[in-house]
This record gives structure tokens, C-alpha cells and sequence, in this order.
């Protein structure tokens, strides 16, 4: 066989592995989500939603899991945005280049990829024992703001190295601060980018189960939260709470609920991609 | 009375000496070119009128610059007030992505005007001046991006004039534009003479003899001849001036 002919051959087999490749992951997500819409699509209807957790699998409902789930998004937006976009801020316009900075970097890159129990382990000890806050909604936000934090900062500072400098320049120019530059200029010009480094940071944040559980939330939960320093539950909690009884009208609740958890993901996700898109049209300057 | 003046100044980014003792007088309702060829420091010379170069780690300087008498360098002059007197029109038109309102407004704004009627009066006057207020005055919420290069470097120019500067410093105003939006912005610097001294750096000679009362000449860090205009080139003193002038380098 000619030379031409072997690498023609190569180049066939690469192709098809690849696309085998491909089609195995995805094979494996569609028939898993199908397994689940079957199960689980006829449960959901508005009593599901409404329902406190009981005993008997055909009265339970997800009402406090979602409603934890929405507390806990709340607040921990509200701790890991302010937190997050102002140490991005400070890091990307005021912090000067030098060593240490370097440094802080260096470790908010591997932050990201600190595994989410440590990140449990270190709220149980932080918020719940040393702040007292118990195993309150409270707690469940700091901890998974903080988990969230090293996303939302170092996609601030992606989304502010975009904005070109002349805007800047613009603005001193006029006799604006520092500080009136980035508020009137350099922020708005970086929304787009900051707001989807956001809400991928808090899409990971809902679907996060070990910390929560570490730091005490409940799986039998029979209130809706009314402040933050309610124990509270949270959507993961509860399908997996549900997943390990015997019973399979369990099954078929724990299914549900993993439709209404990735409806939620996904629509953030798809809000993401779609502010992504738009900002990128709209920086073309 | 002199508006500016420079004594002695020399700059320094790191240990590059991009200034040598720089000495200059400026005077009101003037244009006055600096040319020469690329990197001989003009354009670092005119940013230390209103200490644009302050954000540039490793910048230095030594000697005076006044402004009206005042040593814009002393610790109690805020920068801030210095550039709301010294406005700035950049070599690539920078307006930002906003409308043409907002645009205009901006230095007011963050000097804490909020008054409707005076904001809206401004607009006007200074879009006049910038000779922009017919091409816009129905379009003033639109955004300042879709406007034509020529269109949006008026726009900055009337952004500068809005607060009133005094001093209009130009670095290489029309670079990006085509002929007809320079002829536009030529016959504008001429026009505003009359009331705010301007400095423009330009690289086009011609541009600096149809503009400019005097220019400066700067080679390497060094002014080298600075003369009335008219005089500068067609009498130049210095055998290097002769040369730039003549196309012989640069």
C-alpha cells in the first residue's frame, strides 16, 4: 500500500473515532434525560410545586426545596456579586503589578478548582460554628458565595481587560476619577461579560449538594423560610433524599424534581449564552 | 502674558530620557504645532499639559510647567481640576458608547451638573462650536458609535469644549480620517482660536503650516527650533529643522 493510501486510511479511522467520540457523551446525556422526562414529566404539576415534604410519596411536594433553592440564590448572589465584581474591580484598575498580586492570581486560578466539600468543610467551621450562624440559609449563602467567588472575579477581570483603554483615556480626559471612570465608563462597557460570568457562577451554585449538606441543611424540612436565618433545604438535597428510599413513587418524585433542577440550569445557562452574544456584537469599537 | 509655560522640563519613562530641557512659553489664543518625526517625544510633551502621562508606570519628571502661573505639578493642584481646564481631543476619535447627548454632557456630569435646562444648553453651544449641531441635532439619543470617524472626533471635540476648557490639547487629531473630515477639522482649530488656545501634534506639515501661528520642532528628546510658523519654514535656522521640513528623514 502506497504511503498516500495508509495515511488516507489514518485519517478515515481518526474521523470516526472522533465522532464516536462525541456521540458516546451525548448518547448518554439524551438517554438519561429521556429516562427522567419519562419517569418524572407526569408528576410535576402544581400541587408537586405547592406541596410540604410528607411521608407518603403522593403528598410530597418540593415546596420547600424550591423555595430554599430561590433563597439561597438570592443571597448568595447578593454576597458573591458584591464581593466578587469588587475585589475583580480592584485587582483589574487599582492594583498595582507587582509580586504579591501575582501571587493572589495565581491562587484565585486554583481556588476555582478547589473541590466544593472543602469548601463545605470550611463554612461547617467558619459560618456555622465560629459565626454562629447554624444551619441557616445564612450560613448556605456565605459558603457557596464563596465557592462562587474565584468565577465571578476572574470573569470580572476578563470582562474589564476587554474594555479598550481609550475609553479610559476618554474619560481622565474630561477630569474624571478614577473611581467615576469605571462607574460611568468602564462598568457598563463590561456588563455583558460580567453579568455571564454571574449567572454561570450561580447556576453552579444551585446545583451544588455537598457543601449544603455538609453544612447542615436539612432533607426534612416542613416550613418555607421566612428569613435568612432559617434552616432551610435545597432542590439536590431533596432528590437526593428522595432517590434513597425504597419506595418508587420516590423515584418517580426524585425525577421530578431533577426536571424542575436542570429547567433552572438551563435557563440560566441559556440567559448566559445569550447575554454572551449579544456583548460581543456590541463591542466591535 | 504667557498661558504656558514650560521650564527646564525633562521626562523620563524608566531610563529612557524622552525629554531634555524643554523650554517653552505658549500664548493664549494660539495654535501652536508640534512636529517631528515618530518617537521624538511631542506627543509625551503635550500630555504633561494635563499629566496624561501620570498613569504611565515608570514616568518621571523634572522642571515646571504653568499653566496661568500655577505649577500643575505641585501636590495641591487636583488633576482632575487641571484637565477640566486643559481638554483633550485624541488621534483616534474615542467617544464613548453612548449616545451623542451623554457624550457631550459627560465632563459636566461628573463635575456634578445635573440642572436639565443647562445640560441641554451646552449640548447645543458646544455641538455649534464643534460645527456638528446640524448633522446630529435630531439624532442626539442616538448612539455616538454609528456616527461617521469625521462625525465622531467632532463629537470629542465638542465633548472638550462642553466644560469650557481654555487649553485644547490635540494629538494628532485627523491621523484616522480622510481628507474632506481633516479639511473640516483644520478649518474648526482656526475657528476656535479665538476663544481657547490650542496645541496640536501632527505628522502632515502642511496641516501645521495652514494652522499653526508658531510650531515647535522636536528630534530625539530635544527641541530643536521654535519659531513662528511662517518663518520656521520657510527660513528654518537649524540644519536638522531644514531637513525634516524638506522630507529629507522622518
Amino acid at each position: 500500500m502506497s504511503k498516500v493510501k495508509i495515511n488516507r486510511i489514518k485519517d478515515t479511522i481518526f474521523e470516526y473515532v472522533g465522532i464516536g467520540s462525541t456521540l458516546i457523551g451525548l448518547v448518554v446525556l439524551a438517554i438519561f434525560i429521556g429516562n427522567i422526562l419519562v419517569e418524572g414529566l407526569g408528576r410535576i404539576d402544581l400541587d408537586f410545586l405547592m406541596s410540604l415534604p410528607s411521608r407518603k410519596p403522593e403528598r410530597a411536594g418540593i415546596l420547600t426545596a424550591w423555595t430554599g433553592t430561590a433563597w439561597i440564590l438570592g443571597l448568595t448572589a447578593l454576597i458573591g456579586i458584591s464581593l466578587g465584581v469588587s475585589a475583580g474591580v480592584y485587582l483589574e484598575e487599582y492594583g498595582k503589578k507587582t509580586r504579591l498580586t501575582s501571587i493572589i492570581e495565581v491562587n484565585i486560578a486554583n481556588l476555582a478548582g478547589v473541590p466544593s466539600i472543602i469548601y463545605g468543610l470550611l463554612g461547617l467551621e467558619i459560618f456555622v460554628r465560629i459565626l454562629n450562624f447554624g444551619g441557616s440559609l445564612l450560613a448556605g449563602a456565605f459558603t457557596l458565595a464563596l465557592l462562587i467567588l474565584p468565577i465571578i472575579i476572574v470573569s470580572t477581570r476578563e470582562a474589564l481587560k476587554a474594555v479598550p483603554d481609550s475609553l479610559r483615556q476618554a474619560s481622565y480626559g474630561m477630569g474624571a476619577t478614577k473611581w467615576q471612570t469605571i462607574w460611568y465608563q468602564v462598568l457598563p462597557a463590561a456588563s455583558g461579560g460580567i453579568m455571564t460570568g454571574i449567572i454561570l457562577a450561580l447556576s453552579r451554585a444551585i446545583g451544588e449538594t455537598a457543601p449544603v449538606i455538609v453544612i447542615g441543611a436539612l432533607a426534612y424540612v416542613p416550613f418555607v423560610a421566612q428569613t435568612p436565618m432559617d434552616e432551610f433545604t435545597v432542590l439536590p438535597i431533596q432528590i437526593f433524599n428522595w432517590v434513597s428510599r425504597p419506595q418508587h413513587a420516590f423515584i418517580t418524585n426524585a425525577a421530578a424534581g431533577i426536571i424542575i433542577l436542570l429547567f433552572l440550569t438551563f435557563v440560566m445557562n441559556g440567559i448566559a449564552v445569550y447575554l454572551r452574544n449579544k456583548w460581543q456584537k456590541k463591542i466591535n469599537w | 502674558m504667557k498661558q504656558i509655560e514650560a521650564k527646564n522640563v525633562n521626562a523620563y519613562y524608566g531610563d529612557n530620557h524622552v525629554l531634555k530641557n524643554i523650554d517653552m512659553d505658549i500664548m493664549p489664543n494660539s495654535v501652536t504645532a508640534f512636529i517631528g518625526p515618530s518617537g521624538c517625544g511631542k506627543s509625551t510633551f503635550l500630555r504633561m499639559f494635563n499629566r496624561m502621562n501620570d498613569y504611565i508606570d515608570g514616568f518621571r519628571k523634572e522642571g515646571e510647567i504653568l499653566i496661568d502661573g500655577i505649577e500643575i505639578y505641585h501636590k495641591n493642584v487636583k488633576v482632575e481640576e487641571l484637565r477640566q481646564k486643559v481638554g483633550m481631543v485624541f488621534q483616534t476619535p474615542n467617544p464613548f458608547p453612548k449616545s451623542v447627548y451623554e457624550n457631550v454632557v459627560y465632563g459636566l456630569k461628573v463635575q456634578g451638573v445635573k440642572n436639565k435646562k443647562i445640560l441641554s444648553e451646552v449640548v447645543e453651544r458646544s455641538l455649534k462650536q464643534a460645527a456638528l449641531w446640524e448633522e446630529v441635532k435630531d439624532s442626539l439619543n442616538k448612539s455616538a458609535l454609528s456616527l461617521s470617524g469625521g462625525q465622531q472626533q467632532r463629537l470629542c471635540i465638542a465633548r472638550a469644549l462642553a466644560v469650557e476648557p481654555g487649553i485644547i490639547l490635540m494629538d494628532e487629531p485627523a491621523a484616522s480620517l480622510d481628507p474632506i473630515s481633516t479639511a473640516k477639522i483644520e478649518e474648526l482649530i482656526t475657528g476656535l482660536k479665538k476663544n481657547y488656545t490650542i496645541i496640536i501634534v501632527t505628522h502632515n506639515m502642511q496641516q501645521a503650516t495652514r494652522v499653526s501661528d508658531k510650531t515647535a520642532f522636536f528630534y530625539v528628546g530635544e527641541l530643536i527650533e521654535y519659531e513662528q510658523t511662517a518663518k520656521l519654514f520657510s527660513k528654518p535656522v537649524n540644519a536638522k529643522t531644514e531637513n525634516y521640513i524638506s522630507g529629507r528623514f522622518g
